[in-house]
């Protein structure tokens, strides 16, 4: 049996929380990775 | 029950659900799976775990670690194309599952071979199991991202696709963090890194696999239609995984994508020693390594951009720019290199190595338009083996033009010319694979009364309008 889902809308909160979830630690490896393209530059 | 949970009924989104949640689930799991290209920070690790300050005598070899990453990038292309038709058969839930099953406890295994001091478990587990886990992590989402975004498949793609280079960013700073954190005077800290790294993972990717879902088989984007006018390279038809591989389309398209790795694949492994090379006295190996992380940054952001550009220049045209422009800026870099311009060599690089990621990530799209969505997962799937082989092919030519050159007396700074204008032939070559590039012949396409074994349903219900979600 399909376990029945309720048709109400996807919380804005959830979305937000979701894209910051995957975003912040790209944001990180980005920001560590230009620091170290810095050097080229330097 | 467990199979029911991850059905493609079970996981059929209902009205309500946007769709804005399908790109961070795919994300969830690319940006994981990217850590691939950052294993190169285990390799000196790895050659010292006896000796510790410097490797002893029982010590792993360099050229036998680097087979870990080999095995790897081979059982992605491997398990990407054997397993494109389950994938379509039992949707991305459970593909996104295996995928995290194999890749977390590949870093396990791993962490049991550098545990008991076996190269055999470590190539077991990251090299093989790893490896599936990438080629079905990697596929897994694409399908299920285009059939949400039929207005803009090109950013949709490119944003699931974007996270696979972004992936190693995060891989490589936190590997050397927690190899820091771990370490002691009798340990590198490498076991307990691959454990920690492998239980990140599977959960990171679990919690995409829970989160997808995939839209209904009647689901538009509230206000879109399908072009009344049929448009002559965005084929409305499908055609069958297997009936692909009878078309000139998917070979044409498999040499369009190979050439387009081989020539971005062997420059980026050899970027670090080129700018040295090229600008010697002037590039430390602290600036290379800053060079490389800016190639990466590029790799990244031109996934997204090129991809999403895609959706307004067509499949056909980007890849074009992708092979003239590509070929140009190939032919200027010597030049800018015997110039002594530094700022000009960067830029033309990281423009290349742009629309060498914006290959990878509007590739899917290309094959959605000529072949339709139903299938496009284990078509990209299967031409994904055009990477595996750029992957040997590029690192090759350009090692084995670099050495033919350096033995005909040739200067080390000028002894990447000819591998540079080679690469920008090879472009050229893919120029023209992509010009013969035309739509599916008719007799290709699925017949309203074929049945279609994969989900039991009829083709034709998939191009009826319906229910809207956002």
């Amino acid at each position: 049996m399909t376990k029945p889902q309720a048709d109400k809308p996807t919380s804005k909160w959830l979305l937000v929380l979701f894209w910051l979830y995957v975003l912040l630690p790209l944001l990180w490896g980005v920001s560590a990775t230009i620091r170290k393209a810095l050097a080229l530059f330097a | 029950m467990a199979t029911d949970f991850f059905s493609k009924a079970h996981i059929t989104a209902r009205p309500g659900f946007s769709r804005w949640l399908v790109p961070p689930a795919a994300l969830a799991v690319h940006l994981c799976i990217g850590q691939a290209y950052a294993f190169s920070v285990f390799n000196d690790p790895l050659t010292r775990l006896i000796g510790i300050s410097e490797p002893a005598a029982d010590d792993w070899k360099l050229t036998s670690i680097g087979w870990i990453f080999s095995l790897a990038i081979v059982f992605l292309g491997l398990s990407a194309a054997f397993a494109g038709k389950w994938l379509e058969k039992v949707g991305p839930r459970l593909t996104m599952f295996v995928a995290a099953c194999c890749f977390g406890s590949g870093f396990w295994l791993s962490a049991l071979g550098v545990y008991w001091h076996s190269l055999w478990l470590v190539y077991l587990g990251y090299g093989v199991l790893g490896g599936i886990g990438l080629g079905l992590g990697y596929v897994s989402p694409v399908s299920t991202l285009i059939k949400w975004f039929p207005d803009r498949r090109g950013m949709a793609t490119g944003m699931a696709i974007m996270g696979f280079g972004g992936g190693a960013m995060i891989g490589a700073p936190l590997a050397v963090a927690l190899m820091d954190y771990f370490k002691t005077a009798q340990s590198l800290g490498v076991m307990e890194t691959l454990l920690v790294m492998g239980g990140v993972y599977f959960i990171s990717m679990m919690i995409g696999a829970l989160t997808i879902r995939i839209p209904p088989p009647d689901w538009q984007p509230i206000g879109w239609r399908p072009a009344e006018v049929s448009q002559k390279m965005i084929s409305t038809a499908h055609v069958h995984i297997d009936q692909a591989l009878k078309t000139p389309q998917f070979y044409l398209l498999w040499l369009v994508l190979c050439c387009n790795v081989t020539a971005g694949i062997g420059v980026l492994g050899q970027a670090s020693v080129m700018i040295q090379e090229m600008f010697k006295g002037s590039v430390t190996p602290a600036a290379a390594a800053g060079f490389v992380g800016l190639l990466s940054l590029f790799n990244m952001g031109g996934r997204f951009l090129w991809s999403s550009a895609s959706d307004y220049l067509g499949r056909k045209n980007t890849y074009s720019i992708f092979f003239a422009v590509g070929a140009l800026l190939y032919a200027l870099v010597p030049s800018a290199g015997m110039a002594g311009d530094k700022l000009w060599f960067v830029l033309l690089y990281a423009l290349i190595m742009s629309m060498y990621g914006g290959g990878f990530s509007t590739i899917p799209a290309y094959l959605a338009d000529i072949f339709g969505t139903r299938y496009v997962g284990g078509i990209h799937g299967r031409l994904l083996t055009a990477w595996a082989t750029a992957g040997v092919l590029g690192p090759v030519l350009v090692n084995y033009l670099r050495e033919y050159q350096l033995a005909q007396g040739v200067a080390k700074a000028d002894a990447y010319n000819m591998t540079l204008y080679i690469m920008a032939v090879i472009l050229l070559l893919g120029l023209s694979c992509n010009a013969l590039v035309t739509a599916v012949h008719e007799k290709h396409h699925l017949k309203h009364n074929d049945f279609d074994e994969l989900d039991g349903i009829y083709p034709a219900r998939s191009e009826q309008a319906g229910a809207a979600h956002d």
